[in-house]
């Protein structure tokens, strides 16, 4: 039993480790260890299992970035850090939808989070926004071999095989047509 | 160079994938044209962004299919913080508890009323009671006065009983800074004393020397809210007065202020006492401590209710022996040395103009013990 409840919540430098090594079973340690706290605070502060789900997977990706950029100092319990990253994000969420009383119930203790840390993060999602809807107008077969060359870094051997181009050439000239067709797409929108 | 051309080279170029020469070249292309450069920097970011989209992508399906092993629903329900069942219970059937408890409070009227119990009947029983302890009061005073009675009939034998159940008597000022004389009878055995103005002021005393054997008691006026008098207007007459010469007194007899005109009758008292006056004026226990004036406002003496024999006669201590007790006091217990008044700005007054501006200069003087 207390093995088990020792396995189930990695102590913190497992996880920083975890993150910088991309191990997915300490991603899944990280995950299922501190979800519950997450979701207390979210549904007994107004929301639901999917605002909990929405907010915790951003808390957990700020973390990643601040981890893999090397500027992640840990000055208090993990723990504490997701939990506290976490309530800024709602608060903001809440107020935003104006559901926002003014008081919080909180279950845990908390560090304040500057405004900025969060923001960044939200500035990078409106570009992977922007990015997602210019993909998605892009079409097919340039979605496919924009995501296989620039995001899976396929060869252009592999790209020729799958779409059957004749000539290598052919695919490279497909390909930078696409790209062009990406970007304007993408800096297209407001 | 085609646009496609012209991004193909940026690739090679970002990747490394260039020879030194045509890698200098490029360069050099680089800083001449500014829109090249910009390109170059805008290929950049993009690419970077678009594999750091990827990155989340596949992140998010990651997370998600983590997620998926996670029994939500359970968790859930084991850390909602459920409202306390009498919360929940009243959130459910509010309505149906008020109608419940108007219904219970109506009735519980209703039976009080037709029972009479909500009408005054307790009122007589209170009314009762409180005659009941006005009783026992009044016995209870009965009671100490009695015991006074027999108390002072005590200490001063063979003479009458002056009851001593009105603790208030009278003073005058000797000094403008609240030196009051009065009777030591007044203030004996007093736990606290307080002067009283004409105003209804109090102010907090207490007996800065006393002389029993003459029955004269110096108070002085010790209140933080006490600012002085006016110059005194009387002077103190060391010489004796003269017999059947006009006098006046001005006191508490009762608790109100009263002026009371009068005659000298004799200048020794009972029994040939030298140290009192008689004198022949309507005075009560309350005008103990009062100013004895003559018909120029001199002060003569200090009226003593006290020991009254024969109606409407009384004594007065002669002022001699206020003005020696006045000089008995300790200097140790003095702020400075006592100067009295030596000028008197009443002669040639009529009584009504005096007691005007003497009033002031009365005291009641109030006694707890």
């Amino acid at each position: 039993m207390n093995k088990q409840l020792k396995d189930s919540t990695p102590t913190d430098s497992e996880v920083i480790l975890g993150i910088l090594n991309n191990s997915e079973s300490a991603l899944r340690k990280l995950y299922t260890a501190y979800f519950p706290m997450v979701l207390q605070l979210i549904i007994n502060n107004s929301g639901d299992e999917d605002d909990a789900k929405d907010i915790y997977q951003e808390a957990i990706i700020v973390l990643y970035n601040k981890v893999k950029a090397g500027d992640f100092e840990l000055s208090s319990k993990l723990k504490t850090y997701i939990y506290s990253v976490c309530r800024r994000l709602w608060l903001k969420r809440l107020s935003q939808l104006n559901r926002y009383g003014g008081d919080i119930r909180d279950f845990q203790e908390f560090l304040p989070i500057e405004e900025e840390e969060v923001d960044q993060h939200s500035d990078r999602d409106i570009q992977f926004n922007k990015m997602e809807s210019a993909l998605r107008l892009l079409g097919e077969p340039c979605k496919t071999i924009m995501e296989d060359f620039y995001i899976h870094n396929k060869s252009m051997q592999d790209i020729c095989e799958r779409f059957g181009y004749t000539n290598a050439d052919n695919a490279k000239t497909q390909k930078y047509k696409c790209l062009q067709r990406l970007k304007k797409l993408f800096f297209q929108q407001k | 160079m085609s646009d496609d051309q012209l991004l193909e080279v940026i690739e090679r170029y970002l990747n490394g994938e260039m020879k030194p020469d045509e890698r200098k070249k490029f360069e050099l292309l680089r800083k001449e044209d500014a829109e090249v450069d910009g390109k170059v920097v805008e290929h950049k970011l993009f690419i970077s962004l678009l594999k750091q989209y990827g990155e989340r992508v596949e992140m998010e399906s990651r997370l998600n299919a983590i997620h998926d092993e996670i029994d939500v629903h359970t968790l859930k329900e084991n850390l909602m913080i459920h409202p306390m069942w009498i919360v929940q219970m009243w959130r459910n059937h509010h309505s149906k508890i008020s109608v419940a408890a108007s219904v219970a409070i109506f009735t519980v009227l209703s039976v009080l009323l037709f029972t009479g119990k909500l009408t005054n009947s307790d009122n007589p029983n209170i009314i009762e009671l409180k005659n009941k302890v006005e009783r026992l009061d009044r016995s209870n005073t009965n009671l100490s006065r009695s015991i006074n009675a027999i108390k002072s009939d005590k200490s001063v034998k063979g003479k009458p009983v002056v009851d001593k159940s009105t603790f208030t008597g009278t003073g005058f000022a000797i000094t403008a800074d609240g030196l009051i004389a009065t009777n030591y009878h007044v203030v004996d055995g007093a736990n606290a004393v307080s002067v009283q103005n004409a105003q209804g002021d109090s102010y907090k005393a207490e007996v800065l020397y006393a002389e029993p054997q003459h029955d004269i008691a110096i108070l002085k006026i010790v209140d933080k809210t006490f600012e002085g008098l006016d110059a005194v207007p009387y002077t103190f007459k060391r010489a004796e007065g003269n017999i059947a010469e006009q006098i006046s007194t001005y006191g508490y007899p009762d608790g109100y202020p009263a002026y009371s005109p009068g005659s000298l009758s004799s200048l020794v008292g009972q029994n040939g006492d030298s140290v009192h006056y008689k004198v022949t004026i309507p005075i009560n226990p309350g005008n103990s401590g009062g100013p004895l004036w003559d018909s120029k406002g001199n002060i003569i003496g200090i009226t003593d209710a006290k020991q009254s024999q024969a109606e409407g006669e009384h004594f007065a201590i002669k002022s001699r022996y206020l003005l020696n007790a006045i000089k008995n006091i300790p200097a140790d217990s003095l702020d400075k040395k006592v100067i009295l008044n030596k000028k008197n700005t009443l002669a040639g007054l009529s009584e009504a103009q005096k007691t005007e501006k003497t009033k002031n200069f009365v005291f009641m003087v109030k006694v707890y013990n």
